[in-house]
């Protein structure tokens, strides 16, 4: 097997790439070099840019600035098909797979071979053979791809990329939906690749997975390579020191809240997602509690399991001492529970819908009039307060919730859930696409509900927001609560700890200093 | 209510044609039919408005007409069953229709399009089946109850007879706007239809109101059925009804509806209706325009209209695109 050293001449290298979007950087400056046959991992918090630099690299996306060299020579990679026809092959997280189109079919899918304007079959499946065999799946061309489980996919896709003699592979977290076993044997592949002189791209939340695997990682963080480890020194620690590294800015002042007596109680709760692990925790009234966890890790889930858009396969829920029965959103809300969804455009807004509207759905039928007429003065009330209360930057109340900023957009979907005075508020990435004005407001916003009492329990991937905003952290690694830290203990070095799910000795530490 | 005008406009403007190209269209006579048969297709059309905001669609009203329009001769005159009991069976057999197809749709998720495309063959069967394609008709008897569909009150002090069914429309009209305009199920309705899992997330029994867009299309379909047999005065099971969902829904999109849900007013609804009628009536008037192309020139001007509605709101899209800034520095 060919080691790769540090001289052995770079296959591709990315230059100073920069990229934003709306004015957002998400990388900057991004040098990075890949080389033949090594296995390179490259790994970030949420929100880091991997995915971002990957897109450039496959052509998805071009970079504002930069440049990408192949073999020494500078290329521009435009397009997907580019990419493709340089050798660029990217495994993306959800399979680009034609699920009713057999092995075969899907290898050679946009590039079929053809003989007298047929499509020339008894190539495709003579050469998916060859190549299936190479990625160490043992099942005929013919089988359509629904038939196979995750991991087979995945490896079809790999046998895609092998048929392209593909130089680079990208791959996307490709773990995340495999068993063990299965991510045992793509291994076993993947090093197969690399030993062929493949050079290898390795994304992944999964640091086990990356010491395990990688020859070098490179660590992003807020769009900027934050260092890379050598092979010899991959650790654990290392990685998450690298991740981590930035001051933690205190950037909002803190007030003091009292609080009180257990306003939210889930116990034994089973998500559809992970419905091997029951859940169990508390939220105190005045309390804001953050739910840490990558992405993946089944935040959402918990959140719309107790809101009642999922039912949960069991569990008991109890608001102020009392159990309640959610089946569905009504049961939630007539039980004081609100929730902000995390698909802002989809879940938490009508977007060709005036901003009164939006607001007033809510509080239609809390306000109706007999025979179910609506209470629309009230509705414009309740609006105006809440525009005011909540400085929602607005034409006024009539415009479309469309044209406003994802600041003001958020700040509706909270507006409609307040006008209800909610005595549980649950908030799924709660700032994700606000700007940083609106998101001190809304932080400012949530402090001063949970000063009136409310139970606050919010997911989100942002590290800096569950830090400063959180009186306790919840943190999840794939469906399982792995820990919970007090706001004494709290550190961006735990939470990560905690949701790569690190080894049971140091969650077994932080619970006891707990 | 700029839509409404638009699509008043186009009224008057295929009014103003045909009145100076056929001398027969301003006729008492035509009048008074005209707006008899565009008050029987808005009540029909109302409720398919009902269907698409939700961003539904409902196939099977003609059908519905039929089966309707067919049973009621039939129960009264063949099987001598009272008036009363046959309206109260005819009003159980359109709230069933319905409530059929809404719990098709929400519960077991099925397209409204295939789920009311079945509807449209099976009621359709079942009424020739079991007619066994005789037609039915009141054969001279209960010309009280036809009077709903055929009479009209003549308005004191003028020459002119205003047909009842005007009256029951205005009446559903009414409910109609009243339903979707003032009621908090009207404004789910049009929350829903412009997205679901929004309105659902809100706290909107979503399937509920969905059933009820798809109950109030079937009823209004089956008093239009009861009201086209009143006013014709027998029902053949092959032909009667046929097409009449297309012209609904044309109306209904004519008038100001979205498909894609969510948007509509009753009074375009109507207007549209009306656009229908006048067009149709305008093209047997006209001699130069020969009757087999009745549904060309029906196809074309709908076409025309809902093309120009597009390109009036990219228009009104990119103005409010230019002056935005304006409106940002405006806010407070």
């Amino acid at each position: 097997m060919a080691i790769p050293t540090a001289d052995s001449p770079p296959l591709l290298e990315v230059r100073e790439i920069s990229k934003s979007f709306f004015g957002v950087p998400a990388l900057r400056n991004v040098s990075l070099s890949l080389r033949a046959g090594e296995v390179h991992a490259v790994i970030g918090e949420n929100g880091a840019g991997k995915s971002t630099l990957m897109k450039v690299l496959a052509g998805v996306l071009s970079p504002d600035s930069g440049q990408i060299r192949l073999d020494g020579t500078p290329v521009s990679v435009d397009s997907p098909q580019t990419a493709f026809h340089l050798g660029i092959a990217m495994i993306h997280q959800e399979l680009n797979l034609c699920d009713n189109l057999d092995i075969g079919a899907n290898i050679y899918l946009g590039r079929e071979p053809t003989s007298y304007w047929q499509i020339d079959d008894a190539r495709i499946y003579r050469n998916a053979c060859r190549h299936l065999e190479a990625v160490g799946l043992e099942v005929s061309p013919r089988t359509r791809v629904d038939q196979l489980t995750i991991g087979k996919q995945q490896l079809v896709e790999i046998a895609k990329a092998i048929s392209v003699d593909a130089k680079l592979v990208i791959m996307d977290e490709p773990t995340s939906s495999l068993s063990q076993q299965e991510a045992t044997k793509l291994f076993a592949v993947i090093r197969r690749l690399r030993d062929q002189g493949v050079a290898i791209v390795y994304i992944s939340h999964r640091l086990a997975e990356v010491s395990e695997l990688a020859d070098r990682v490179s660590v992003l963080r807020d769009g900027e390579v934050a260092g890379s480890i050598e092979h010899d020194q991959i650790t654990h620690d290392n990685m998450v020191q690298l991740m981590v590294g930035r001051n933690i800015s205190q950037s909002y002042a803190r007030g003091h809240r009292e609080i009180a007596q257990p306003m939210l109680s889930v116990n034994g709760l089973r998500t559809e997602l992970h419905p091997a692990h029951p859940l169990e925790f508390e939220v105190h009234a005045g309390e804001i509690v953050g739910l840490a966890g990558l992405v993946g890790a089944g935040r959402t889930e918990v959140l719309t399991s107790l809101f009642g858009v999922e039912s949960p396969i069991s569990g008991n829920i109890s608001i102020d001492g009392h159990q309640v029965m959610i089946a569905n959103p009504r049961e939630a809300i007539a039980a004081g529970i609100a929730l902000v969804p995390e698909d802002r455009k989809q879940q938490g807004l009508i977007l060709e819908e005036s901003i009164r509207h939006n607001v007033g759905l809510t509080g239609l039928k809390r306000h109706r009039r007999i025979g179910g007429f609506a209470n629309y003065a009230r509705e414009l009330e309740d609006t105006n307060k809440m525009s005011n209360e909540l400085r929602i930057k607005s034409s006024g109340n009539g415009q479309l919730t469309k044209h406003l900023s994802g600041g003001n957009q958020q700040k509706v979907v909270l507006a409609k859930w307040l006008a209800m005075q909610p005595r549980v508020l649950l908030l799924d990435e709660p700032t994700r696409g606000v700007d940083i004005g609106a998101k001190q407001e809304i932080y400012r916003l949530i402090e001063q509900l949970a000063q009136r009492g409310v139970a606050i329990l919010f997911a989100s991937s942002e590290m800096e927001e569950v830090l400063s905003l959180s009186d306790r952290v919840l943190v999840m690694h794939e469906g399982q609560l792995t820990g919970e830290i007090g706001r004494d203990a709290l550190s961006e070095e735990r939470i990560m700890q905690l949701a790569t799910g690190s080894d049971l000795v140091q969650k077994l530490e932080l619970t006891v200093a707990h | 209510m700029k839509k409404n005008l638009g699509i008043l406009g186009l009224l008057i403007v295929v009014c103003v044609v045909t009145a100076l190209c056929s001398r027969g269209f301003l006729t008492e006579f035509n009048i008074e039919n005209l707006i008899r048969r565009t008050a029987l297709f808005g009540i029909i059309s109302i409720g398919a408005a009902f269907v698409i905001i939700t961003s539904g669609i409902d196939l099977s009203i003609g059908s519905v007409v039929c089966l309707i329009g067919c049973l009621v001769p039939w129960l009264l005159v063949e099987k001598g069953i009272g008036v009363p009991v046959t309206l109260l069976m005819i009003a159980c057999i359109s709230l069933c229709v319905g409530l059929i197809h809404g719990l098709l749709i929400t519960k077991l998720r099925l397209q409204p399009f295939i789920v009311t495309l079945c509807g449209l063959l099976i009621y359709r069967g079942i009424t020739r089946g079991f007619l066994d394609d005789q037609t039915t008709g009141f054969k001279g008897q209960f010309e009280d109850l036809r009077q709903i569909g055929a009479g009209a009150i003549s308005l004191p002090g003028t020459e002119f007879d205003l047909p009842i069914p005007l009256l029951i429309l205005l009446a559903v009209a009414i409910a109609a706007a009243v339903f979707l305009h003032r009621t908090i199920y009207g404004r789910y309705l049009l929350a829903l239809g412009r997205n679901e899992e929004a309105a659902r997330f809100s706290g909107v029994n979503t399937d509920r109101m969905i059933v009820l867009a798809y109950v109030i299309c079937s009823l209004l379909a089956g008093l239009g059925g009861l009201l086209f047999v009143c006013d014709v005065g027998s029902a053949q099971p092959v032909d009667f009804g046929n097409f009449y969902e297309l012209y609904a829904i044309a109306a209904a999109v004519l008038g100001g509806c979205s498909l894609r849900g969510g948007e509509g007013s009753v009074l375009g609804v109507i207007l549209g209706t009306a656009v229908m009628r006048v067009l149709k009536n305008s093209i047997t008037m006209i001699d130069a325009i020969p009757n087999k192309i009745e549904f060309a020139v029906i196809g074309l001007v709908i076409l025309g209209g809902v093309v120009a509605d597009e390109l009036m709101n990219r228009f009104a899209a990119t103005r409010a695109v230019d002056t935005k800034p304006n409106l940002t520095s405006k806010s407070t």
